[in-house]
């Protein structure tokens, strides 16, 4: 068992996304250390990719605010060496994956192990294509994790089964960002996945609020929050750490 | 290895979120490619409505001014809307049609395919969106304007370089956002599968045209195929009927921009390197990360960063060749078309063209070669204007 599972021991888990260099290094080493001591269960990094499909304006910003501030995958792995120094908190990366491509699957989960990288989120890998590397993230302890969509219908089960680490349900249609609100029945998507898997899941896409993470919360085990983080670094640039912990504490508190 | 795959390449590397839409489209493709009733209305389309079959013309000025193989031009320029791309369209907004689709969106370079694709949306009574990097929207203002006209709602794509590949991303975003009633149609042999193959079964009436129409005039098959490539859809059409055909050399001619050496290129086959981008596996400009890298060429069309799987199989395996042809060669080769046998050809196509006038003098008389015309010029006048320093304005 990787230590994914450690963030879903303790009630329902927050995890919580930033983008790798955005504004900068070590500033993200700060920052994830601030939301950690602000209550998050997990950290989701994100290797910026030049051409974020999956992502909403928020976050297509901050990769390419990264990107021009030189941040590349090897960095990404010094950010989490230096996190690494000073916390055990469970880690995932979230990129595309060219930059896993090109970094070679071999290295790449081999440096993820020897940092303590347990999961990876890669948006353009559905489940017909992991096998190309599941064996090996396997092999290196690392966990490759399944993303269930709203329009996944009969292949929400076959995805569920080979499931590994924790199962990010998307909650809505599109991209990523902020939304007014989430009219995906998620309940009965997790009860799907119930009658075929004990891997626990989070919930991801669009929320922002305290009221918004309750209510997901409530039907999983966990919430997912990226583009409202992203857009107060984008706010506060070098200057977010207050409001980070605060925003991160309003959200932990929500869903305990 | 998962399906949709030439050799390595090709597969399916898309979200979750459009996976069944892609099972779903499949499914529908391979019923209706097969249905009689599909396919006579998609031919009387072709050829009522698109001009089909297109003209092979015998240049027998340039043929002697060359003083080599016989050419012969496959005059896709001809057809509606002005170029190859409304093969793929008119079966792509047909399919779509069928499978009950209502609204149609698309990503488009110089503005070809989405003229196209307006085109089609407004005989079908599709409701249509097309995306286009800002830059594109800039230099290609009269397209934008024509697919308004045909009822399209274009919008300018802002993010990253602004281009064709900006485009794309959108397109996909777009699509992810809205399935259920929409078909993105994609504009060239790229993209996940089922795209690549549909795209080419759609644009091999190319060559299935070609092959019976040189064997007519010729009595035997050509010696070598010319086709201008970005994403690659009029040369995969061009070459996929002549691909069992041994003796026919297949060359694709790719954007050199300002020269594969310097920094301002699109030349995949000669500069990229394999990678996973835009739902497939292929050869993409990038860095060492596999950041994609920003590309560029006078051609809105060929300025893709990447190629469809199956010219990179083409290529790996031997069968098919790939040339990079500079800005300069290609300016030239389109004013040298213009004065020797009256054709404005699209600035993509003058990318084969340039090729041919290096390759025709080599050839034997007794030699033949096609070039596809993909498309016609007159959407590059003022950039050649320009580029020749004459500032004319549309």
């Amino acid at each position: 068992m990787s230590r994914i599972a450690d963030a879903f021991a303790g009630g329902k888990a927050f995890i919580a996304f930033l983008t790798a260099g955005d504004p900068y290094a070590d500033k993200t080493v700060d920052y994830i250390l601030a939301m950690e001591e602000a209550g998050a269960d997990m950290i989701e990094i994100g290797i910026p990719f030049s051409d974020p499909t999956a992502e909403g304006i928020v976050i297509q910003e901050a990769s390419i605010r990264a990107l021009n501030a030189g941040m590349t995958t090897d960095k990404a792995f010094e950010i989490v060496e230096k996190v690494r120094e000073k916390s055990q908190i469970p880690l995932a990366f979230m990129t595309y994956l060219n930059p896993v491509f090109h970094y070679g699957y071999e290295n790449f989960f081999g440096r993820c192990e020897s940092v303590g990288v347990s999961g990876i989120i890669i948006p353009d890998l559905p489940y017909e294509e992991k096998d190309e590397l599941s064996h090996i993230a396997q092999a290196h302890g690392v966990d490759v994790i399944s993303m269930i969509a709203p329009t996944s219908r009969q292949r929400i089960q076959r995805i569920a089964k080979e499931a590994a680490g924790f199962i990010y349900v998307v909650s809505s249609m599109g991209v990523t960002g902020v939304r007014a609100s989430i009219e995906t029945d998620i309940a009965s998507i997790i009860k799907s996945i119930r009658e075929v898997t004990d891997v626990p899941t989070a919930v991801g896409f669009g929320i922002s609020t305290p009221k918004q993470a309750e209510k997901m919360a409530g039907v999983s085990d966990g919430v997912i929050i990226g583009s409202a983080i992203v857009k107060l670094i984008a706010k506060y640039g070098e200057h977010a750490e207050g409001a980070l912990r605060e925003y991160v504490k309003s959200i932990k508190d929500a869903i305990s | 290895m998962s399906k949709g795959r030439f050799g390595e390449f090709g597969g399916q590397y898309i979200s979750e979120t459009l996976m069944n839409e892609l099972i779903n489209l499949e499914e529908q493709y391979e019923y209706y490619k097969n249905n009689p009733e599909f396919n006579q209305e998609l031919n009387t389309l072709l050829n009522e409505y698109a001009g089909r079959p297109s003209l092979l013309y015998y240049a027998e000025k340039m043929t002697q001014d060359l003083g080599g193989a016989k050419i012969y031009l496959k005059r896709e320029d001809l057809n509606h809307t002005g170029s190859h791309k409304i093969n793929n369209v008119l079966g792509q907004v047909l399919l779509a049609k069928k499978m009950g689709k209502t609204r149609v969106i698309a990503e488009t370079g110089a503005g070809q395919h989405g003229v196209a694709t307006a085109t089609a949306a407004a005989l079908m009574g599709m409701e249509c969106e097309i995306f286009m990097g800002k830059e594109d929207t800039d230099r290609q203002a009269l397209n934008v304007y024509r697919m308004e006209l045909l009822g399209a709602k274009v919008h300018a794509v802002t993010s990253g370089t602004q281009t064709l590949k900006d485009a794309v991303n959108e397109t996909m975003r777009e699509w992810s956002c809205r399935v259920a009633d929409t078909h993105y149609v994609l504009g060239s042999v790229m993209g996940p599968h089922p795209f690549p193959m549909m795209v080419r079964d759609f644009q091999s009436v190319i060559s299935k045209e070609a092959r019976e129409q040189i064997l007519e005039k010729e009595g035997k098959l050509p010696d070598a195929v010319l086709a201008c490539v970005g994403g690659g859809s009029n040369a995969m059409g061009m070459f996929y009927n002549f691909i069992n055909d041994e003796g026919v050399r297949l060359i694709g001619c790719e954007a050199a921009g300002q020269g594969v050496d310097t920094d301002r290129h699109a030349a995949t086959m000669a500069k990229g390197t394999l990678g996973v981008f835009h739902g497939m596996k292929s050869y993409f400009c990038q860095d060492e990360y596999g950041q994609i890298a920003p590309v560029y060429s006078i051609s809105a069309g060929l300025d893709y960063p990447g190629i469809g799987p199956e010219h990179a199989y083409l290529r790996d395996s031997g069968r098919a060749q790939y040339v990079p042809v500079t800005d300069d060669e290609a300016v030239d080769a389109f004013e040298y078309m213009a004065r020797m046998e009256g054709i404005i050809c699209a600035i993509e196509s003058a990318h084969a063209v340039a090729y041919a006038r290096k390759l025709a003098p080599q050839m034997g008389k007794d030699e033949s070669m096609i070039i596809c015309l993909s498309g016609r010029g007159d959407k590059d006048v003022a950039a050649i204007a320009r580029y020749r320093g004459v500032e004319i304005y549309e």
